[in-house]
């Protein structure tokens, strides 16, 4: 029997992507889009991290050590200009030329995995790099460090202080993120328009620069989640993101829009996504069906109920235009 | 003159396509005034506000505010001009609160700005939970909540569309009175209405407009409502609309004491009965939105009612149905041949995207076998109209979307009247038509008519209503207010019935001399 | 001060308008720009970032089609391939079409399918395990159980959403959505927990490859000895052109098609002629739904003789892009699945085309899908062009 403080740990590590994920597409639904290339810009925020790590690490001759603030920083420019420009392909599409957004959403995730999958067995190739497939070892472990004084914690320090950076950044900006939503009269704004753009318009808000804001944004938060998580794996193969982009989809619906939410929802769904590691006796693959379960009821549920700030943001998935008489 | 207004609009002139919705227009509004705009359905008023708003952009003339040129190409030119109107559709986000709705779009947050807007409440007398959430608030609370949120912005002039519409007797009064803090605040205040006794009760001074063109402007003190009334609807022009004597008149459609109260909670349709008889045609007059399309709708079947019934009593057999709460498709089951000319004409009555064949079929399609849809009729039926009322179309494939508004509306109409109806209801049919479809649209009735179909026709000219039909119910605000014999109505009559004077004198009954 | 007239002093500088329809020439020439647009892209991502000659690539791109390129492949192996695998995409499209025109937005077909395939492989292996052990069953019946079972089960999944859209119109996009993992995590449970080799991998290996059982619920391969490259796609090239037909045949020319037509352009007008939309809605989501299951049952039964939560492969997603670009016209449908699967296949001609630096490439299959979407955003993008006018304002003063 594994120790509830393990399962915790492992559970939080694997909350990490998801509430990153999430967080972003919360952004950009709240600014009416409904983005299901969430998924492909999980894979590209990630290869991007990768291929910066990898470029980095293969410039340091042999023996050589890295430093540790620009391994820190070049993954984390890769993603967020590889997972900025996913957003702004999205939005020019569908704000600007006004694209069918789950046309245009699912596009993106097929460009976005194949993208990935591709540069992650081609790009040793193509910079004619003497291994034989990418890595980036070090560059995960200075990720994965954590303060020495966790381990003299027990299962406090386990629990809350033995994880990488990344995963404080992912907390804090969820909590920026509800409080951007909640507090900020730029948050309101951005909610107005999800909401009822027209409304927004004619408040003088400038919608079309909201959404295109919140989406390239939303996006670079949810790449970084897919860097966070191949960053724990410390190995590139295959869809190694895994369907994680839609469940971080499935996330923003069982936090009914709300980033705080998020954070607990993460950590629930991060546990029942690697359940099968600490269970036996339960099908690990049944275990894993569970958020998507719970998903569909929470989102029959908030139908049923019809409390309207439940629901998804009332323009979700519409183009706005404004009509000219 | 030489003082200063403070908003002045000279020689401004729109277009939308070939329809002229003002044209030359000049008009000013002093400060610390209350001007109401008067005109009828489709006489440009909103247009008109809407370019102070910045909604629309004018193609001719100027504006001027405080004396100074300006242009105003956004609603947010509008609120730096310290411009705020207030829309007949309000435009707030429901799910958030009072607060939140007021301060968007500004810098300001909930928090900081609660304090300043209680003071604005206080000052002018609102009485508002600043937390509550909109869509939990009354229709007069969202309208409290428009008006505090052009305040908050600074507004000097402000514009209220309709505002009392949707308000009961007691929520107008508070809404007066706070308009009357406002103006001695020095605020000015344009309000455009219909309902002459709150033109009389609330302004200082009355702008007439009629028909896209300012009429003049009067001193409220100085005029009273009749002398209004025929500045709003004009002089009297003859269209020359053929109108032949009913005959063999007999009652079709009964309607009794029916009810509708909407999602709002708006009470529609208040206590309205009437009779429609074959081989007449029933015109209905009033101010946009007094109930017309409710009315119309719950006798087709696509509006459910509180209470009341509607009689339908059928021509050969003499046998009686109610046609209350049933589907339209119920209705057709029973017999009952009930054509409907909707008012949303591509909304409802056709499909945009399909062609004119399938457009035929929309009502015919479930005839003949299980499976396959049979577009043969429908192909002749379309051949026909299009050669009968001369509808200009490449050919029947075409979308009706891409047809002209009298296009589109004879091949409404054609198809309606093809199905021989025994009731024919159309809103609304000349709405946007030239003259030449208009006529064409009147014959079209007026064969019907002769044919000893019952016509229910709703319209907005009142020349029109007066020369078309035989009789005239009025409604106003979902109740009946008259019923006047079209040939010998004045429109003045009808207009004050319209507008909500109960002119119980001039009440007459007609349409009993066959 | 003349940029700030252009900037819009006076008035807006230019503002977007819905345009009237184009004639059809003009409409397919701006898709047709599009697609050359795009390849030029293409073109640039191949030459800047991968270094390859674009031309070289391309001109390689038939031999994907015809394969010529490995000796050990038969001739014409290749071209039936892509037939084969353009069939199956189309089915797809044709399966979802139906709700998509009804503008429901179904995107859960790779469920759809995946649950069909489930089913099939359910009754397959549940009749051949019985068969093997002595029982007596049909062959022939084995094939009409397993595809009532997967178009049942298919029409399930698209049941529940559809139903519950009706009720409390929850949203379809979101609910389809979470219904494909659901039936992606019910695949790898039955295949991990009942019928993988040796309960050690994922791996169900082929169904009814030995004993009495041998082919049992394996579609038939007709035409063997004349046609052998053919026959083992033939039943399935064949159910996707008689199915083009019907859905073209359904949406076109039944009351069935005319109502759901209807319901998609206007509730509105639906409701004002009468037209049940729920009914409608239920109805057409259970076609779509069962017909989902159909393609399913040809995976396993046709193509794979197997089940894996890789089945699908993403078609189901795929589909959704061909059904939407194509218009909803299942020749269209046609030519965009070809066009896809050709895109697929050519792609993997990367492999013989070497780098400046002499080292070779794999990864094909995901190459195309970089070239695919390239291709898929220019043409959903383009379709603004058809639709609005960019209007530029004359400007009535000119600045002071």
């Amino acid at each position: 029997m594994v120790s509830l403080s393990y399962i915790l740990q492992r559970s939080i590590v694997q909350s990490a992507p998801l509430l990153l994920g999430s967080t972003g597409e919360i952004l950009t639904e709240k600014a009416g889009n409904l983005n299901l290339g969430t998924a492909g810009t999980m894979y590209v925020g990630a290869i991007s991290g990768v291929i910066g790590a990898f470029l980095y690490e293969q410039s340091i001759p042999d023996g050589g050590t890295l430093n540790p603030f620009i391994a820190v920083i070049i993954p984390i420019l890769c993603c967020c200009v590889g997972s900025f420009v996913m957003g702004l392909i999205y939005s020019f599409l569908t704000i600007t030329l006004r694209a069918n957004q789950n046309v245009t959403g699912l596009a993106l995730t097929t460009f976005g995995t194949g993208l990935a999958n591709f540069f992650g067995t081609a790009i040793v190739k193509i910079v004619d790099s003497d291994v034989p497939a990418i890595s980036f070892n070090k560059t995960s472990a200075i990720y994965k460090a954590y303060l020495p004084i966790a381990d003299d914690l027990g299962w406090f320090g386990r629990i809350f202080l033995s994880h990488g950076f990344l995963l404080y950044v992912a907390i804090i900006i969820a909590v920026l993120a509800a409080f951007f939503l909640k507090r900020t009269s730029a948050g309101l704004n951005l909610r107005a328009i999800g909401e009822n753009p027209a409304t927004a318009d004619a408040a003088g808000i400038n919608v079309n620069r909201y959404k295109y804001v919140a989406t390239c944004v939303g996006s670079v938060i949810s790449g970084l989640g897919g860097l966070y998580y191949i960053m724990e794996i410390g190995s590139w193969s295959i869809n190694a993101i895994g369907d994680l982009g839609w469940l971080a989809i499935a996330l923003v619906i069982f936090a009914l829009w709300k980033p705080n939410i998020g954070i607990l929802g993460s950590i629930v769904f991060g546990g029942l996504y690697i359940a099968d590691t600490f269970t036996s006796g339960l099908p690990a693959d049944l275990v894993r069906m569970l958020p998507y379960l719970v998903t569909i009821v929470v989102l029959i549920i908030t139908s049923t109920r019809r409390k309207k700030e439940h629901q998804p943001p009332a323009h979700l998935g519409l183009a706005y235009f404004r009509e000219e008489r | 003159m030489d003082k200063i207004h403070a908003i002045e609009l000279k020689n401004i002139t729109k277009r939308f396509g070939n329809v002229v919705a003002n044209e030359n227009v000049s008009l000013s509004v002093n400060k610390g005034e209350i001007l109401s705009i008067l005109g009828e359905n489709g006489s440009g008023k909103t247009t008109l506000m809407n370019m102070i708003a910045g909604i629309y952009y004018p193609d001719e003339g100027s504006i001027y505010i405080n004396g100074e040129e300006v242009h105003i190409r956004t609603p947010k030119d509008a609120f730096n001009y310290k411009i705020g109107m207030i829309h007949q559709h309000f435009k707030l986000v429901d799910v958030f609160t009072a607060t939140e709705n007021i301060v968007l779009g500004t810098k300001q947050k909930p928090s900081q700005a609660k304090k300043f807007i209680a003071d604005l409440c206080a000052t002018y007398g609102f009485v508002l939970d600043l937390d509550k959430k909109i869509y939990e608030m009354s229709v007069s609370e969202k309208q409290t909540v428009e008006i505090i949120k052009v305040l908050y912005r600074g507004a000097n002039i402000l514009i209220l569309d309709e505002p009392t519409a949707v308000l009961t007797p007691q929520e107008i009064d508070k809404l007066f009175n706070v308009l009357r803090n406002m103006r001695e605040k020095g605020k000015s205040i344009i309000i455009i209405t219909h309902k002459l006794n709150e033109v009389m009760a609330i302004s200082d001074r009355v702008a007439v407009l009629c028909k896209g063109k300012y009429v003049g402007s009067v001193l409220t003190a100085e005029t009273n409502e009749t002398r209004l009334t025929e500045m709003m609807v004009g002089e009297k022009i003859s269209l020359n609309i053929h109108r032949s004597d009913p005959k063999n008149v007999s009652e079709r459609l009964i309607v009794s004491n029916i009810n509708c109260i909407n999602r709002e909670g708006v009470k529609v349709l208040d206590d309205v009965s009437f009779t429609a008889n074959s081989g007449e045609i029933l015109g209905i007059a009033g101010i946009a939105g007094s109930g017309q399309r409710e009315l119309l709708e719950s006798i087709a079947g696509l509006q459910k009612l509180n209470s009341g019934s509607i009689i339908y009593i059928d021509p050969n057999t003499g046998d009686k149905e109610n046609l209350r709460d049933k589907t339209p498709m119920q209705i057709r089951n029973l017999g009952v041949r009930l054509s409907f000319v909707p008012e949303d004409r591509l909304g409802m009555g056709l499909v945009g995207n399909m062609d004119l064949v399938d457009n035929m079929m929309l009502r015919s399609y479930g005839k003949g076998g299980p499976f396959f849809v049979h577009r043969e009729e429908p192909k002749k039926l379309a051949e026909r109209i299009v050669s009968q009322l001369g509808v200009v179309t490449p050919d029947t494939a075409t979308p009706v979307r891409r047809l002209s508004g009298g296009n589109v509306q004879k091949i409404l109409v054609g198809r309606e009247i093809a199905a021989s109806p025994t009731v024919l209801m159309a809103a609304y049919p000349v709405r946007g038509l030239d003259i030449n479809s208009s006529h064409l649209i009147y014959d079209l009735l007026n064969e019907q008519k002769e044919k000893g179909v019952a016509v229910i026709f709703v319209g907005e000219d009142l020349d029109v209503l007066i020369e078309l039909c035989d009789r005239i119910l009025v409604i106003g605000a979902g109740k009946v207010t008259g019923v006047v014999d079209g040939r010998n109505a004045s429109k003045t009559e009808i207009g004050l019935l319209m507008t909500g004077e109960q002119a119980s004198s001039s009440q007459t009954e007609g349409g009993n001399e066959a | 001060m003349k940029k700030q007239i252009i900037s819009g002093t006076h008035e807006p500088f230019a503002h977007i308008i819905k345009r009237e329809k184009m004639p059809w020439w003009k409409e397919w020439g701006v898709r047709l720009c599009a697609i050359a647009l795009s390849l030029v892209v293409c073109a640039i991502v191949i030459k800047l970032v991968i270094g390859v000659p674009p031309t070289a690539l391309f001109s390689k791109f038939a031999d994907g089609l015809l394969g010529r390129m490995r000796a050990d492949i038969p001739q014409n192996h290749q071209f039936w391939l892509t037939m084969g695998d353009t069939s199956i995409l189309l089915l797809i499209a044709l399966a979802i079409t139906p709700a998509f025109k009804m503008r429901f937005w179904n995107i859960g077909a790779e469920g759809q399918v995946l649950i069909g395939s489930l089913a099939s492989a359910w009754m397959m292996i549940t009749i051949g395990k019985y068969v093997n052990a002595g029982g007596v069953f049909p062959r022939w019946l084995t094939l009409v159980v397993m595809l009532v079972v997967a178009m049942i089960a298919g029409a399930i999944w698209a049941l529940l959403p559809a139903y519950f859209k009706n009720k409390w119109n929850t949203n379809e996009t979101l609910f389809t959505l979470m219904m494909n993992y659901i039936a992606i995590q019910l695949t790898a449970y039955c295949c991990t927990e009942f019928w993988s080799k040796k309960n050690t991998s994922n791996n169900v290996g082929v169904i009814n490859s030995e004993g009495k059982a041998m082919g049992y619920g394996w579609l038939p391969t007709p035409l063997k000895e004349s046609f052998p490259k053919v026959s083992e796609w033939l039943i399935i090239i064949a159910v996707a052109v008689v199915f083009s037909l019907l859905i073209h045949i359904y949406l076109k020319y039944s009351k069935q098609g005319y109502e759901l037509s209807v319901v998609g352009e206007s509730e509105n007008t639906a409701r004002y002629v009468g037209i049940n939309v729920p009914k409608v809605v239920l109805r057409t989501m259970i076609i779509s739904g069962a017909l989902c299951g159909l393609v399913g049952f040809l995976l396993v039964s046709g193509d794979q003789h197997s089940i894996s939560t890789t089945i699908v492969d993403g078609r189901g997603f795929t589909a959704i892009m061909v059904s939407w670009i194509s218009k909803f016209n299942p020749f269209a449908m046609a030519a965009v699945a070809f066009m896809f699967v050709f895109l697929e296949h050519g792609a993997a001609q990367i492999a013989s085309v070497p780098l400046p630096n002499g080292q070779r490439l794999s990864g094909a299959e995901e190459f195309s899908s970089i070239l695919t979407a390239i291709i898929i955003f220019f043409i959903i993008g383009c379709e603004f062009f058809i639709n609005y006018k960019v209007v530029f304002r004359k400007f009535s003063k000119k600045g002071e």
